[in-house]
């Protein structure tokens, strides 16, 4: 759809943004017709193809587009990190009047971290987890700038104050591990921001936190920004994003511009095919009209009833444990046939351990009844269950045995169950190959030889061999590139006119479930705040968790005003306490219409 | 930590309890017999009577094993058959030169297994790589008693540089050293490698990249101690290992170490001392395995003791 468009490069130049900056004003960075190959066995193969942009002071350039467009490369490329086999192979990366492409690494090492920072997506992993955060910092400012290791530490002091982390003197010997993942995104914002850097490339910033985290995240880089004239290369697959920080953005696939543009410009009248699709695939909150709910028929396929999941932990003398984490604290919910309930909630809150005690993973408490049969313990969910109740996970990488055909795996929940003979498993597969929009030719191949979309297509082929009531969808297309997600959104949708299967639909993302449910809770610290059809819980939030939640979504729409900041956000208190001290349970209050809304 | 060290002790008894009774009904169901080697061949049936019941060796299993634990429970290891010598005392005498030759042993396979791992991982993928590996495999697969010989004949008979064996001198100390440390420096290299190798892809070692730091100083400072913290583990286990290369290496070098105690023991079925000899080295394991994981919490702050 897009290759038309992707040849389009002469479309970067347009007379709204010459590559060299307007006149007057000399960009601080320019990159002009880079181009980097990746060394195989068959030649240099090139990943990222003739891009050019020009970056102002104190200006945000967001570089949009899909997994594999070759957006992460290109920074990486002007950063001179890129991995062992990949270089650049024509073009050049301007830092004022120097050639970053052809400096040496001695004297390259000198701009990095200093002249040019970046920041990575996973806060968790991007840390030394030996060092101290203080050690970290001091060892950045001293790389650079000849001070001593009492002066270093106030630069590290003043770096973390100006990213506002609490406490920051006992932040400095602290170990990342002690810190949250929005906590160790600051400082690692500390530590590239430090030394005032011309440039900052932060690649994915928000990707991996929580989406009030990536609020306040994406607040601070911007107020940053403004405080320190740095500019800003934003690599993001979000199109929200995109139109809340960027003034400029270039969208990207297969390694070509598609397009480049003031962000109003590309949003309200995109040039390229490809774009409007990227635009068009983006879900957004509001923009499925109400429906009225459907009939419920039949009892329900799942009901929870005061379920409660705990796990112990901690240590005494005797091995008893001392503290118990409370991850299910009395939840409660119905779900009726052919229909789309959704848990949101941010990380923690609970809601993928419901979906393991659905599936007799985790011990626990309390009620579930799957399809008239009642359990009351994880050694209820038996065989029988399973059937009824099916799982598709996040990642479907890591779901499929990488040594096992497709149709084997898509067939195997049926030996399992002891149904039907070879062929006929065969047949069956085969079947819910085409139901899911995959080849039958496709069945002998190996999970290594699909996409992430069509691995997903495969996972959900399996969930659907045992002809279950219920699939609970755990973040089923979170890792999915957003014209991937809206095609596997789709499926699912016609899968259950068709079938008459219920979701039990569990995500981050509000603007998917926005796009998905018929009901929907929003879940806090194991229990749930509140809860009702999809038109009352976004149309009408009442409860402030839910309010919050829904305010912090990026909207991809750069007219959007958005309301005054929120109070700050404190860190999200921990689920693990004391035993014989369990949480105290919120009450839900009906608002009307089965609107139920947890009482402060 | 003293909750921790509490429960470790408790578990340490229990270890070593069943390693007593372990080897002492391996010795009891042992069709060799030590009052034939006390008696000698020439004695009546008669006087290998009285001495069996003299050391009590008539008596029903339990009632041995009971005795034994007994003593043990007064830190008594027992009377040698044969040395006329109290276990403890011959085990005392002889410990200095073994705990030697181990600390020796470790730092020469902590030396250059880790240099090779090291340098090996840097190089990946070159020929330096691939001979470093071989190299490594060929410590790996090579068995003690030839790499020793092999080590005493070049550089004690043919290059005539260092002694070929006896005790007393740091001269003494090196191929004995050498020899037990070999192995493990295979085995440290090819897991220093392929740590090291795993560290080098992690995300903060691109960040330490990104902030300009030297190449050198982001291997010294943020791959190594990462990389390291398997490896540490691993050196409690060796003590372990170590026991068996220890009676081969003491034998084939004249140290006069417990090695050597533990294998004339051995020939000569002499109970109280292979009983002795087991129960040290358990000791040792033990507090090799309680020293590294005490020492793990000091390089990775995320561990902490249970």
């Amino acid at each position: 759809m897009s290759r038309t468009a992707s040849l389009r490069s002469g479309a970067v130049q347009g007379p709204d943004t010459p590559p060299d900056g307007s006149p007057g004003v000399a960009p601080v960075l320019s990159v002009e017709g880079l181009t980097v190959s990746v060394a195989t066995a068959a030649g240099p193969r090139p990943l990222v193809q003739e891009v050019s942009f020009a970056l102002r002071s104190g200006e945000t350039l967001a570089i949009a587009g899909e997994s594999g467009s070759g957006k992460s490369i290109t920074s990486l490329a002007v950063m001179g990190l890129l991995p062992p086999n990949v270089a650049p192979t024509a073009g050049r990366v301007m830092l004022g009047g120097t050639d970053l492409l052809r400096l040496p690494e001695r004297r390259m090492r000198a701009i990095r971290g200093d002249r040019v920072a970046m920041i990575f997506q996973e806060p968790m992993t991007s840390l030394n987890p030996v060092m101290t955060v203080g050690a970290q910092l001091v060892e950045a400012i001293r790389a650079h700038e000849p001070l001593s290791a009492r002066e270093a530490r106030g630069r590290a002091l003043d770096a973390l104050r100006a990213v506002r982390l609490s406490e920051p003197e006992r932040r400095l010997s602290q170990y990342p591990h002690e810190l949250s993942g929005g906590m160790r995104q600051r400082v690692m914002i500390a530590m590239a921001l430090a030394l005032r850097p011309d440039v900052l490339i932060a690649d994915e910033p928000t990707t991996a936190l929580d989406v009030t985290v990536q609020r306040e995240v994406l607040d601070l880089l911007r107020d940053l920004k403004r405080d320190t004239g740095t500019a800003l290369v934003l690599i993001t697959h979000d199109m929200g994003v995109v139109a809340e920080m960027a003034d400029r953005v270039l969208v990207m696939k297969d390694g070509r511009t598609v397009e480049e543009g003031p962000v109003a410009t590309v949003f309200e009248a995109p040039a390229a095919d490809y774009t409007r699709a990227l635009l068009a695939a983006v879900p957004r909150m509001g923009a499925r009209p109400p429906a009225p709910p459907r009939p419920v028929a039949g009892p329900p396929v799942l009901a929870l009833r005061d379920l409660v999941v705990g796990f112990d932990t901690g240590r005494g003398l005797l091995g008893r444990p001392t503290h118990r984490v409370h991850a299910v604290e009395g939840v409660s919910l119905t779900i009726a046939p052919g229909e789309t309930f959704a848990l949101v909630g941010e990380s923690g809150c609970g809601k993928s351990t419901i979906a393991r005690a659905i599936a007799g993973l985790v011990p626990f408490s309390g009620e579930i009844e799957v399809a008239g049969r009642i359990l009351r313990g994880q050694r209820d969910v038996t065989r029988a269950v399973r059937r009824d109740a099916q799982l598709v996970f996040q990642d479907p990488a890591a779901a499929l045995d990488p040594r096992m055909r497709v149709g084997d795996l898509v067939a195997e929940p049926l030996a399992i169950h002891g149904i039907g003979s070879r062929a006929e498993r065969r047949a069956k597969a085969e079947a819910l190959f085409e139901r899911v929009g995959l080849p039958r030719t496709a069945l002998d191949r190996y999970p290594h030889e699909f996409s992430g979309g069509q691995r997903q297509r495969i996972c959900i082929a399996r969930a659907l061999a045992l002809d279950p009531r219920l699939i609970v969808a755990d973040e089923s297309v979170s890792a999915l590139d957003v014209s991937v997600q809206a095609r596997v959104l789709a499926l699912l949708k016609e899968l259950q006119d068709e079938l008459g299967v219920s979701y039990l639909f569990i995500s981050h993302d509000m603007a998917v479930v926005d796009s998905i449910a018929d009901r929907v809770a929003v879940m806090y610290l194991g229990q749930i705040v509140e809860t009702g059809t999809r038109a009352q819980v976004f149309g009408d939030p009442r409860h402030p968790y839910t309010r919050r939640l829904i305010e912090a979504v990026p909207v991809p729409d750069p007219r959007h005003v958005r309301p005054p900041r929120l109070r700050e956000a404190r860190e999200i208190p921990s689920p693990v306490r004391r035993r014989g001290d369990p949480p105290a349970r919120m009450a839900l209050r009906d608002m009307g219409e089965g609107h139920l809304v947890a009482e402060a | 930590m003293a909750l921790y060290l509490a429960r470790r002790l408790l578990q340490s008894v229990l270890i070593l309890l069943g390693v007593t009774f372990i080897t002492f009904f391996l010795l009891y169901v042992l069709p060799a017999d030590p009052v034939r080697q006390i008696a000698g061949r020439s004695a009546t049936a008669q006087t290998v009577e009285s001495i069996r019941e003299q050391l009590g060796l008539d008596q029903p299993f339990w009632v041995q094993y009971g005795r034994y634990l007994w003593g043990l429970l007064h830190l008594d290891l027992g009377r040698s058959y044969l040395q006329r010598a109290e276990v403890a005392e011959l085990i005392w005498a002889r410990l200095p030169p073994t705990l030697l030759l181990m600390a020796a042993a470790i730092a020469c396979e902590v030396a250059i297994g880790l240099t090779m791992g090291i340098w090996a991982a840097l190089r990946r993928g070159t020929a330096t790589d691939t001979g470093l590996m071989l190299a490594s495999f060929a410590g790996v697969s090579a068995p003690q008693f030839v790499v020793g010989l092999l080590l005493l004949y070049v550089f004690g008979v043919w290059l005539r540089w260092l002694p070929i064996g006896g005790y007393g001198t740091f001269a003494h100390l090196i191929l004995p050293a050498l020899t037990l440390g070999l192995l493990g420096a295979g085995w440290y290299s090819r897991m220093m490698r392929s740590s090291m190798i795993e560290v080098l892809r992690q995300d903060f070692v691109r960040t330490a990249r990104a902030k300009g730091l030297t190449r050198a100083r982001v291997i010294v400072r943020h791959a190594l101690p990462n990389a390291i913290l398997p490896i540490v583990a691993m050196i409690g286990i060796d003590i372990g290992i170590f026991m068996g290369g220890i009676v081969v290496v003491e034998s084939v070098f004249g140290w006069p170490g417990i090695g050597q105690l533990a294998w004339q023991a051995i020939q000569r079925v002499d109970i109280p001392i292979i009983m002795g000899v087991t129960l040290v080295s358990a000791v040792g394991i033990i507090l090799g395995n309680l020293l590294a994981d005490i020492v793990a919490p000091l390089i990775d702050p995320r561990i902490t003791l249970r």
